[in-house]
C-alpha cells in the first residue's frame, strides 16, 4: 500500500512560543487508512493537521523543520491551491466553512476558486450532492440547515475536490449521537467506495474504534502511543494521555483481568454482554 | 426556580421551536436536556436568561416573570455558557473577561481579584491570565466562559454542550465541577448530547423532540425506555445496553464500569 501522507522527523514552533507544538513527529498513512488522531487539548493535534493541509507552514511562520508529503510531493514546496486539490479538510464547527447563499453554489465554491469548467464543475456538484444525500437541499440556504445537514454540505464541498486525503477535526462533537453514528456510517462507505483516506482528530471513541485502522496518541507535540484501537486501548496507558477509553472497553479490560472475558477483539455493548453470557454456560 | 408554563417560541422564519413546553425546575435540582439537533434545547435555555421571551405562555426565574424582567436583572441569577464561546468572549485578556462581570455586579476589588484567580486555577488556566482569550484552544475558551460564569457565583447555572473539544481530564473535571455546584445546592441545566459524559452523573433528564418535552425522569429509569429514546433519536448509554443485554441483572442499571464488574464478578461465584 502506497503512503498518501508522510511526515518525517516535523518539528514546529510558533513564534514567540517558548517549546515546540509538533516535536520530531513521524506518520505514515496508506491509501484508504483510517487514522483516528487523539490526545490531550494542546497535544499539538491542531498544528499537526495545519502542516498537512499547508496552512503551516504557506500561512503560518514559525520554525519548521522535518517534511511532510502527500501524495509523494512537499506540502512546503506545493502552493495551496494544489494543495487543496490534494487535502480536503473539515473543520469542527461546519458554519465556518459555509457561506453562500445555496447549498449547491457552496459545494461548488473550492471547484469554481480552482477555475474549474462549468460543466464538470456541474458534474462534481451533482456527484457530491449525491453521495452525500442532500441533493434535494440543493438550492436551500445552507443557514437554515440542521447542524448535522451543515456538516453535510461541507463535506460535498470537500469532496467534490476529490482529495484523496480527508481531514476530519473532531467531525462529531456538535452532532447528535444518532446522527454521528450517520456520520461514522458515511466516512465508512466512502473509504469503501472511493479509497478515500482520512485522519480524523476525536476526542469521543466510542463510535470510531471499531472502524479505524490505526489509533496514534498525541503528547506534548511527539508520538506517544500508535497501534491498532485495541491494542491501545487494552495497553493501559491511553488515560494518562487524556484519551477517552469507551466505558464498555473499560468494563471489557476489568472483566478480562479475572479471565471473565478474553482481550482477542475490542466489543460493543452488546457483544461483550454475550461472551458474558458464554462464559457463565 | 425555573418554571415553563406552556411555553411556545416562533423563530422569524416560522419554525415553532417551542411547541407547549411545561416544565418545574427545582433550586438544587441538576437537569439534562437532551434530543437531537434542532429539538429547541437552545432555543429553551435561552428562554431562562431572558434573551428569548416566550411567544405565548410564561417563563419563571426564582419568582420573576421572565418576559418584564431585564436581561440583567435575570444574568445575576441566571449564568450561562453557550455552545459557542466566540460568542461571549470579547475581552483584551483572559483576566479582564473573567473582572468584567464581577465588577458589573458591584463586587468590590478585593473579591474581583479572588474570584479570579480561583476560577482560574480551578479550570486550569492560570497561565494565560494576561493572555487574549483569542489565542486559547476551543476546550480552554469553553472553560474560560464556565470559569466567567462560576466567579460570580449565579444561582443557576447552564451549559450548553459543555463537553466539545474537552478531553478525557478536562471532562472528568467538568462531571467533578457539575457535582460540586449540585452539591452546593445550584440549580444546574446541562444541554449535552454527550450522553456517555452524562449517564455517571445520574442527572434527571428531559428528553426534547421538535420543541416538545417527550419525557421526563431521573437518568436511571428514563435511559431504559428504548422506545421514548428511540422516538426521539437520543442513543442510549454503552453501560445501559450493556446492562440490558445481560440475561441476569441487578434491579438498576451500572453507572460506572466498576460497578459492571462487580455484579458480572459477584454473579459468578456461588
Amino acid at each position: 500500500m502506497a503512503d498518501i501522507l508522510k511526515i518525517d522527523r516535523l518539528s514546529f514552533r510558533y513564534p514567540d512560543s517558548p517549546k515546540k507544538a509538533v516535536d520530531g513527529f513521524d506518520l505514515s498513512v496508506g491509501e484508504g487508512e483510517i487514522v483516528v488522531l487523539a490526545g490531550q487539548s494542546g497535544c499539538g493535534k491542531s498544528t499537526l493537521l495545519r502542516a498537512v493541509n499547508g496552512l503551516i507552514p504557506h500561512m503560518y511562520s514559525g520554525d519548521y523543520s522535518g517534511s511532510v508529503t502527500v501524495g509523494g510531493a512537499s506540502v512546503k514546496d506545493s502552493e495551496m491551491k494544489d494543495l487543496a486539490q490534494k487535502v480536503g479538510f473539515l473543520f469542527q464547527n461546519p458554519e465556518n466553512q459555509i457561506f453562500m447563499f445555496t447549498v449547491e453554489r457552496d459545494v461548488a465554491f473550492g471547484l469554481e476558486n480552482l477555475g474549474v469548467p462549468r460543466t464538470e464543475m456541474r458534474s462534481r456538484v451533482d456527484e457530491a450532492m449525491k453521495l452525500l444525500d442532500i441533493t434535494d437541499l440543493a438550492l436551500r440556504a445552507p443557514h437554515e440547515l440542521s447542524d448535522g445537514q451543515k456538516q453535510r454540505v461541507a463535506l460535498a464541498g470537500v469532496l467534490a475536490m476529490k482529495p484523496r486525503l480527508v481531514i476530519l477535526d473532531e467531525p462529531t462533537s456538535l452532532l447528535d449521537p444518532k446522527t454521528a453514528e450517520e456520520l461514522v456510517a458515511l466516512v465508512a462507505r466512502l473509504r469503501k467506495e472511493l479509497g478515500t483516506t482520512f485522519v480524523i482528530v476525536e476526542h469521543r471513541l466510542d463510535l470510531l474504534v471499531k472502524m479505524a485502522d490505526r489509533l496514534v496518541v498525541m503528547n506534548e507535540g511527539r508520538k506517544a502511543l500508535e497501534g491498532t484501537p485495541r491494542d491501545v486501548l487494552f495497553g493501559g496507558e491511553a488515560e494518562a494521555y487524556g484519551v477517552a477509553v469507551p466505558s464498555v472497553t473499560e468494563v471489557q479490560r476489568l472483566l478480562a483481568s479475572d479471565g471473565s472475558v478474553g482481550l482477542g477483539q475490542l466489543l460493543g455493548p452488546v457483544e461483550l454482554a454475550d461472551a458474558v453470557e458464554r462464559r457463565r454456560a | 426556580m425555573i418554571e415553563f408554563q406552556d411555553v411556545t417560541f416562533v423563530h422569524q422564519n416560522g419554525v415553532k421551536a417551542l411547541d407547549g413546553v411545561s416544565l418545574k425546575i427545582d433550586s438544587g435540582e441538576t437537569v439534562a436536556i437532551v434530543g437531537e439537533n434542532g429539538a429547541g434545547k437552545t432555543t429553551l435555555v435561552k428562554h431562562v436568561t431572558g434573551l428569548l421571551k416566550p411567544a405565548s405562555g410564561k417563563v419563571m426565574v426564582d419568582g420573576l416573570d421572565t418576559s418584564s424582567t431585564t436581561t440583567a436583572k435575570l444574568s445575576r441569577k441566571v449564568g450561562v455558557a453557550f455552545q459557542n464561546p466566540d460568542h461571549q468572549l470579547f475581552s483584551e485578556s483572559v483576566e479582564e473577561e473573567m473582572s468584567f462581570a464581577l465588577r458589573n455586579f458591584g463586587f468590590p476589588a478585593e473579591l474581583v481579584e479572588q474570584r479570579v484567580a480561583w476560577g482560574l486555577n480551578l479550570f486550569g488556566l492560570t497561565e494565560y491570565r494576561k493572555s487574549s482569550p483569542l489565542v486559547l484552544s476551543g476546550g480552554e475558551k469553553k472553560r474560560l466562559t464556565l470559569a466567567c460564569i462560576l466567579a460570580w457565583d449565579p444561582e443557576v447555572v447552564i451549559l450548553d454542550e459543555p463537553t466539545v473539544g474537552q478531553d478525557s481530564i478536562q471532562k472528568e473535571k467538568l462531571a467533578g465541577t457539575i457535582r460540586m455546584l449540585t452539591s452546593s445546592g445550584k440549580t444546574v441545566v446541562v444541554v449535552s448530547h454527550d450522553i456517555e459524559f452524562l449517564w455517571p452523573i445520574q442527572p434527571r433528564v428531559v428528553v426534547m423532540k421538535a420543541g416538545r418535552v417527550l419525557g421526563d425522569g431521573p437518568a436511571g429509569k428514563l435511559m431504559l425506555d428504548k422506545g421514548l429514546l428511540d422516538a426521539a433519536r437520543v442513543a442510549r448509554p454503552h453501560l445501559v445496553e450493556f446492562y440490558e443485554s445481560l440475561s441476569n441483572r441487578p434491579e438498576t442499571p451500572f453507572v460506572d464500569p466498576l460497578e459492571a464488574r462487580r455484579w458480572v464478578e459477584g454473579e459468578g461465584s456461588p
